[in-house]
């Protein structure tokens, strides 16, 4: 199934749900809000001619100050291995509450992904069923992808304990 | 043997200093802490052609409980920081640390907010070995400069003290 049929039919079938749809290199894409992406995952999942069984990768992405509808972008891509089309849904998240229904019972590939969503990015991913810290250690404070985020840190690769040598003893 | 007819009666005195300097000097036992591509030089320096048994460090000990001499060669994450202070803690004095390559030393090009800026903020290091990754000949020179410190400082050294509490981090952890 072609991208853009994919959008004609997402657009027939719920169009409250889709704010937007792009186009680039012949991918097709749809965007749309973080309490309706559930709602479309799902029916990109289970509609039996789309078929978008796997979820190859889920990511976010910080739009800070590029005048874009909210600041996080939360990105999936999706593969049906029936028909062997790809198709990205964009789900925008605001900042001052960024929250998302996670869609770990969709497919078993999210949970993974969305906690490195939420290490990198702080975006909460509602009803996760283990909503830890991936990839920094647990003790670590901050969200390091995010634009605003300073590139060394905000002291974090310092506050350790220091041991020393005492000379002469 | 040529020791024997040098010296027939077969005793040598000297002083403990000197013989506990010396035994020390010449079996320092590795505690190898490779994270990167130092690593591969130092098993490099371990290996044949460079031939690190010539210095008597040739025993490469895993366990740091057995171990005098912390290579530090690789890049320390913030998730490493743990560990390390882990290792360091359980090696018994005397002790030395050879911060290996620029990582170790300063961090090198990886100056963001994972990775701690030189093991040397956390640890006494008694000796820089600059390169990324050093060669084996710097090791070795390295290994030699730390024969030097213990020849220098005798049986008498003073031990490795934390000096601020800071935070108590979490026991390493394996988990998913």
């Amino acid at each position: 199934m072609d991208g853009l049929q994919v959008v004609e039919k997402l657009k027939a079938a719920m169009p409250e749900a889709v704010h937007g749809t792009g186009e680039f290199a012949r991918q097709h894409w749809i965007e749309t809000r973080d309490n309706r992406a559930k709602g479309v995952l799902r029916f990109l999942r289970d509609d039996p001619e789309l078929a978008f069984d796997a979820l190859m990768d889920l990511t976010a992405v910080d739009y800070l100050n590029q005048g874009m509808p909210e600041r996080f972008g939360v990105v999936y891509i999706l593969y049906s291995f029936k028909h062997g089309g790809y198709f990205r849904v964009k789900a925008w998240v605001p900042e001052s509450d960024p929250k998302i229904d996670s869609v770990h019972d969709l497919w078993k590939s999210a949970p993974w992904a969305e906690r490195e969503v939420y290490d990198m990015f702080g975006i909460v991913f509602r009803g996760h069923p283990d909503l830890r810290r991936i990839q920094l250690p647990e003790y670590y404070t901050g969200h390091p992808l995010r634009k605003d985020y300073p590139l060394r840190g905000m002291g974090e690769r310092d506050t350790f304990p220091r041991y020393v040598r005492e000379e002469g003893a | 043997m040529g020791l024997e007819s040098w010296m027939p009666e077969g005793v040598l005195t000297t002083s403990l200093n000197k013989v506990v300097t010396w035994a020390r000097k010449n079996s320092l036992w590795p505690m190898p802490f490779g994270t990167a591509c130092c690593a591969i030089e130092l098993m490099a320096t371990l290996a044949s052609r460079y031939d690190l048994a010539r210095f008597g460090a040739e025993v490469i000990r895993f366990s740091p409980r057995q171990s005098d001499l912390m290579i530090v060669s690789g890049r320390i994450s913030l998730k490493m920081m743990p560990v390390l202070y882990k290792i360091w803690e359980q090696m018994p004095e005397p002790k030395w640390c050879i911060a290996m390559g620029a990582c170790a030393s300063c961090g090198g090009i990886f100056d963001n907010y994972a990775m701690t800026q030189g093991v040397d903020r956390f640890i006494p290091v008694d000796v820089y070995v600059p390169g990324c990754p050093p060669r084996p000949e710097s090791v070795i020179d390295a290994i030699m400069k730390i024969q030097e410190i213990v020849e220098r400082e005798g049986p008498r050294r003073a031990a490795s003290a934390r000096t601020n509490p800071g935070p108590e981090l979490p026991a390493p952890t394996s988990r998913s």
